[in-house]
């Protein structure tokens, strides 16, 4: 999930990051006026076409998408209890679409090139205050926490798990202050990189 | 190349961590050790303006980390305990590149100088890599690069091997004994140290023995005898 | 090792212009990080309503309450910003301006809201801050504000009469009755190993 950039040659990740990003943006707002079934299956072809164009293994794809799939058999089945089954499936259908595209745009892209994106469209705002270096720095390191996050909860619960704590929600607090801990650290370490000196001018 | 101390103190709230420092360091290769609270890490993070001194003043090249603390973060590096902090960046080639960015380098410049940074560290086979997958000793390599890559005039190390095996233990230890630059280590590890101008030895917030390696070593091994 | 509160620590680093110290900007990240992995941890739930039955509304507790109103509203935003992007943070791995559209978009455009409500009430009640308190700031900030934002956006969006939205969105109680008293319960304990919150009253900006 997020930051898993998958590095090959394609068309696809030749395509500019902001491109890609603003298609995303499209189909996600788009699909959800698409009420016709064929129209969302010929979707669907499309964006399973571009994972092969792509080249993204069929495993790193798989391996992206599973962890969504009980949540989307959920919503299906909540949907055929209070809705009807062509509903359903396209809901069901239309979640997969956005799951497997937003899978694809991050499978293909550089986060750096896709927090330069991020920073492109935001230029727009700065008479507002806006700081898009700031905005873009904030997605990178969020991104960047999210790894560290799981880590070091697995670290508590095993921690917990040795002194005979099983699953309880005791985990939060030590989990907390442990990332706060190394939010501090990670501050400091942006102090020592310099990070507090002017922001470059620059338009690349 | 020098990194002066004068009359330097520090308290956090109420609390005394460093009195009375004066220093004034040009050795090419200065260590510092001292028991676990002796003010070694705060004294580690004054040399660079992360922190300034509640009292006297430190200065590097002549200038004063309290008036241009920019100025003096941008000469002196500074590698941390623990890579996973210092890591901002989710792939390798893009935490390089973090830094350089940030301080107005030009585009093919920033490309130029990733590349050869991760060719001189033998990260290159990293570069798109997530920086978390990395290993331990790989991260810290990493950590160090991407402090390099900015080019400091001075570079300064809170214990960079405490969390590594003793392979990667003697290849950072390697590593910063060949760097060009100025070199300012705090470290537990006395064999990283061995070889260097000058150590410092800090007890209780002040320096208590300071000169070449082996004897500032040999006092501090005295001071604690085995049990 | 350092302290969590120490006067003087990036003393010659201040961020400057938009007031966002460095410090601060890795805090916001983090919990936008935190949001982003609890969208990954489905709380119990029962799949009754399509309706993301998500822990996320205890990261807006968390955001609020450790970090107050500004920094914890800030982060909670990011995380709006990466949904409307597109990127896949929502549980389920969903995300994007269709989501936010459709009958649920309301209480995601309220978390950095509520967030900031947790944060401030926090900041006004830090110096007799505890359990009862906590409680109280997250029930209103983390549900009662979500609530008032997110089901009318849902009748709207859904084309649901409001009574019928309201009574729909009943089912939301008892998950949010838990995270709320989740989120105190580490509020409080955090509060009291990690504080990061000035009290409002000493905030001179």
């Amino acid at each position: 999930m997020l930051s898993l950039y998958h590095d090959a040659r394609s068309p696809v990740h030749a395509l500019p990051a902001g491109a890609k990003l603003l298609t995303l943006f499209a189909v996600g707002t788009g699909l959800f006026f698409v009420r016709s079934l064929p129209g969302l299956g010929i979707t669907l072809a499309v964006v399973v076409a571009l994972y092969a164009v792509a080249r993204v293994p069929w495993r790193t794809a798989w391996g992206q998408l599973r962890p969504v799939l009980p949540f989307t058999a959920l919503i299906l089945v909540a949907q055929l209890v209070l809705t009807d089954w062509r509903t359903a499936v396209l809901v069901g259908v239309r979640i997969l679409v956005l799951v497997l595209l937003a899978n694809l745009v991050t499978l293909t892209t550089r986060t750096s090139a896709m927090i330069t994106a991020i920073e492109v469209a935001l230029g727009p705002l700065r008479p507002l205050g806006v700081r898009p270096e700031r905005v873009g720095l904030l997605v990178a390191l969020t991104i960047r926490f999210i790894p560290v996050i799981k880590e070091q909860a697995d670290q508590v619960r095993a921690a917990q798990k040795a002194r005979g704590v099983e699953r309880s929600f005791a985990f939060l607090t030590p989990l907390l202050i442990k990332t706060l801990r190394l939010a501090d650290g990670l501050g400091e370490a942006l102090d020592a990189r310099g990070l507090d000196a002017e922001p470059p001018r620059r338009r690349s | 190349m020098t990194i002066e101390l004068e009359g330097v103190g520090h308290r956090f709230g109420d609390r005394r961590v460093l009195r009375d420092v004066d220093l004034r360091l040009d050795e090419e290769r200065v260590g510092v050790i001292g028991s676990n609270g002796s003010g070694k890490s705060t004294f580690a993070r004054l040399l660079n303006g992360l922190l300034v001194p509640t009292e006297g003043r430190v200065r590097v090249d002549g200038l004063d980390t309290r008036k241009q603390g920019k100025a003096v973060r941008r000469r002196v590096g500074f590698v941390f305990q623990d890579p996973d902090v210092q890591i901002v960046m989710p792939t390798v080639a893009e935490d390089l590149a973090f830094g350089l960015k940030h301080h107005g380098v030009a585009r093919d410049e920033i490309d130029r100088r990733v590349a050869d940074t991760l060719a001189a560290y033998g990260l290159a086979e990293f570069r798109d890599h997530p920086a978390h997958l990395l290993s331990g000793g790989q991260k810290q390599l990493l950590a160090i690069a991407a402090v390099l890559v900015l080019e400091p005039e001075h570079v300064v190390f809170d214990e960079p091997t405490t969390l590594l095996d003793l392979r990667n233990r003697r290849r950072i230890g390697r590593l910063i004994h060949d760097l060009p630059q100025q070199v300012v280590v705090v470290s537990h590890d006395l064999e990283l140290l061995a070889g260097f101008d000058r150590v410092v030895l800090f007890e209780g917030g002040r320096v208590v023995a300071d000169g070449p390696a082996e004897q500032t070593i040999a006092a501090y091994l005295a001071m604690h005898p085995p049990l | 090792m350092i302290p969590a509160n120490r006067p003087g620590i990036s003393g010659g680093a201040q961020g400057k212009g938009s007031g966002v110290r460095t410090k601060d900007i890795a805090l916001i990240a983090l919990f936008a990080a935190i949001m982003v992995v609890l969208g990954f941890f489905p709380l119990i739930e029962l799949p009754l309503v399509p309706a993301p039955f998500t822990s996320q509304t205890l990261g807006v507790i968390l955001a609020g309450s450790i970090l107050g109103a500004r920094r914890g509203g800030l982060a909670i935003l990011l995380f709006v910003v990466l949904v409307l992007v597109g990127l896949p943070v929502l549980p389920g791995g969903r995300g994007g301006l269709g989501v936010v559209l459709g009958p649920t978009g309301g209480f995601i455009l309220a978390y950095p809201v509520g967030a900031f409500v947790v944060g401030l009430l926090t900041e006004r009640l830090w110096r007799r801050y505890n359990l009862g308190v906590a409680l109280l700031c997250n029930a209103v900030g983390g549900a009662l504000v979500l609530y008032v934002i997110g089901i009318p956006w849902m009748a709207v969006a859904a084309g649901l009469p409001l009574g019928r939205a309201i009574t729909s969105s009943v089912v939301f109680l008892p998950g949010d009755a838990i995270k709320v008293v989740i989120g105190s319960l580490a509020a409080v304990a955090v509060r009291r190993a990690y504080p990061l919150i000035e009290p409002r009253a000493e905030v001179a900006r």
